[in-house]
């Protein structure tokens, strides 16, 4: 049974569409990040999960009960902002205590959930400050506190951690991480933050322009993106896309990429997708690349290109080499021993198993 | 709340020479005891009146250093002074003062809070239009409003009573307290009130546990800038009231306008001090918040 299923549901402000056709649902105690560039409708679609926006048309369900029109109060939901949100004027048990409050929850009970929350976070020295008198992390742990003592069904987050700097947004992130396997509660995560997104969602749902491009597992959308857009936005640096033509090589299927300035072949048997001739463009993640000593004897399918160095940017552990092939510029990860300098021109396998081939007009996975 | 702070952190002076900071400190502050000298003068004089005796002034004039210095004005002008009818000083008008500005500074206030806070956070449609018809209100002249209040008063049997003047004072103070509380809370961020909504608030409890605490700065502003008004208030008071239902204000014209041909500058001047009192405290303790709330107005 799925804690939240959202069903067509669709969004405007007048004759503006914000959200349309959006399909979704968490499965109990799924971690769902909600992922896409700022604008696209990722906040208002939290915001209508929530009971913050009013649903235009369509379906909110909150384990199995229709909710569209329930006050947020009663959807039993807890949510973590942006801004965090803490009351100014109270203390840290106050701003835990509110909600209890609110709903008539005895003293007693209040008293144990908050200390049974702030044990699991770490801020029982916290309790009895202003949010004035705390750090980022630590208002950051704050709002995770006031949201999970009411022990809702659906945590909702929104970009919790874009106010902090990026050393401690990182150490949030596993934070995040743990307590959600520790509490297995189904959250929906709204974040800007691919990474964000790989490294926390058990499924990400991409979302452009009010359209959910794609819901799938991470490894699945980094692998195998649905289209332009979502390959373009997940995955850092970008994955690289070359204009190509479908051609054949020695009888087996083939692209042939910048006006026949190199022929990569597909793996043998791939279905053609389109006819010989057509256009298509070519997908590559730079760690597609191969530095030829280092191909692998399972990577049968190897394309070769030559190519000049451009830039060079060492990152330690790996090294980012922008490669210019013809009039396009393409990025590839390099091991930093292999790293080619500035100027060289190089030889590069790319190990075509991988690569995904979109349709130009519809922009489509093909 | 923040503490705010009224220094700049970049001092101009500091970027010239040592001499020219001296100059320009020395110049600087002989203007301002010069200003200081010139706008406390008429204060000082009548201060100085307020302690002399009535031949003194008779014999050199107001502008004349006391020869003598008494208290009989002040015991006079508080309790024994003939007004209006009846001699026990200004003390009934005094008291009609108080009874006029608490209530209408308390009432007119708590509803600017009210006001504010529904069209700064429960925004409707057509709630900017309100907003905008009631800030007309701080713009309307007082002469213009006259008629119509006589025309209210009137029909409500409330002329020439206190509980009119209440009612003028609060109903002309809205325009400005809800002006300054939705200002004021429109720097509060709507994601508080979000997730009061979800923590199970309503309306009032988001008021009473999350904006009225907040509101400290606002209300000292609106309280000060109000009871100053309506204590200050004379043509209302003229207007609308008469005989010993007369606020402080309009009863001083009583002191100067008496029929007796001897005019008692001296108990002029204690009244018109004792007078001024109430809206120089209400400054002196909130004026440092009244400031700060008039050019910070955000909520951190």
């Amino acid at each position: 049974m799925s804690t939240l299923s959202i069903h067509d549901l669709r969004k405007s402000y007048g004759a503006l569409e914000v959200l349309r056709d959006i399909n979704l649902e968490a499965r109990q105690g799924e971690f769902i990040a909600l992922v896409g560039p700022s604008g696209c409708g990722k906040s208002t679609l939290l915001g209508m999960i929530a009971g913050l926006e009013t649903v235009s048309s369509g379906q909110i369900r909150i384990d199995g009960r229709l909710v569209n029109d329930v006050a947020p109060r009663d959807r039993d939901i807890a949510m973590v902002f942006q801004s965090y949100a803490l009351y100014p004027t109270m203390t840290v048990r106050e701003n835990m205590a509110f909600g209890m409050e609110s709903r008539g929850v005895p003293r007693a009970e209040q008293e144990s959930a908050i200390r049974r929350v702030a044990a699991l976070l770490q801020i029982e020295p916290l309790l009895n400050r202003k949010p004035s008198q705390l750090s980022g992390g630590q208002r950051q742990r704050v709002a995770m506190g006031r949201a999970l003592v009411r022990d809702p069904k659906l945590f909702l987050f929104d970009e919790p951690l874009s106010n902090l700097d990026a050393k401690l947004r990182v150490e949030m992130r596993t934070e995040i991480k743990k307590l959600h396997h520790r509490v297995a509660k189904t959250t929906i995560y709204v974040t800007h933050d691919q990474v964000e997104a790989m490294t926390l969602a058990s499924r990400i749902a991409v979302m452009h322009r009010g359209v959910l491009q794609q819901f799938d597992e991470p490894q699945a959308i980094y692998e195998r993106p649905a289209n332009l857009f979502v390959a373009g936005f997940m995955g850092s640096p970008s994955m690289n896309v070359l204009p190509a033509v479908v051609a054949s090589l020695d009888g087996g299927p083939a692209v042939e990429v910048l006006d026949g300035l190199a022929v990569l072949p597909l793996p043998p048997g791939t279905p053609l997708p389109k006819a010989p001739g057509q256009p298509v463009i070519l997908g590559l993640r730079p760690e597609h690349f191969v530095v030829p000593h280092r191909a692998q004897p399972e990577q049968t399918v190897l394309g070769r290109l030559r190519a000049d160095v451009e830039v060079v940017e060492p990152t330690g552990s790996e090294t980012m080499v922008v490669l210019r092939l013809g009039s396009k510029e393409i990025t590839a990860r390099y091991e930093p021993v292999d790293a080619p300098r500035v100027g060289e021109t190089v030889e590069i396998l790319v190990d075509m198993a991988k690569a995904c081939l979109f349709d130009p007009a519809t922009e489509r996975l093909l | 709340m923040a503490d705010a702070t009224l220094v700049r952190d970049f001092d101009p002076l500091a970027t010239g020479s040592a001499a020219r900071r001296v100059r320009s400190k020395a110049l600087v502050y002989a203007l301002l005891t010069l200003f200081a000298a010139f706008y406390l003068l008429p204060i000082g004089i009548v201060l100085l009146n307020s302690f002399r005796e009535l031949p003194d002034i008779a014999r050199t004039g107001f502008f004349a250093v006391p020869e003598t210095l008494t208290l009989q004005p002040w015991r006079e002008a508080l309790t024994s002074f003939c007004l209006a009818g009846a001699c026990e000083g200004i003390r009934p008008f005094y008291l009609n003062s108080i009874l006029m500005a608490v209530p209408a500074t308390i009432i007119s206030t708590a509803f600017g809070l009210l006001n504010g806070y529904i069209l700064s956070m429960w925004r409707f449609r057509g709630s900017e239009w309100v907003f905008g018809f009631v800030t007309l209100g701080v713009f309307l002249p007082a002469q213009m409003t006259l008629l119509p209040w006589a025309y209210v008063l009137g029909n409500a049997g409330l002329t020439n009573t206190i509980w009119g003047l209440i009612l003028i004072h609060t109903v002309q103070g809205l325009a400005f307290t809800t002006l300054f509380c939705r200002n004021y809370f429109v720097n509060i961020p709507d994601d508080l009130i979000k997730a009061a909504r979800i923590d199970g608030a309503g309306f009032w409890r988001i008021f009473r546990k999350i904006v009225l605490p907040l509101s400290p700065p606002i209300v000292i502003v609106t309280v000060i800038w109000q009871f100053t008004g309506i204590w200050n208030d004379f043509l209302y008071g003229v207007v609308f009231s008469s005989g010993d239902r007369q606020p402080i204000t309009s009863a001083l014209i009583a002191l100067t306008a008496g029929a007796t041909s001897v005019r008692h500058h001296n108990v002029e001047a204690a009244a018109t001090i004792l007078a001024a009192i109430p809206p120089l405290l209400i400054y002196l303790f909130g004026g440092k918040y009244f400031v700060r709330g008039l050019t910070q107005g955000a909520v951190k």
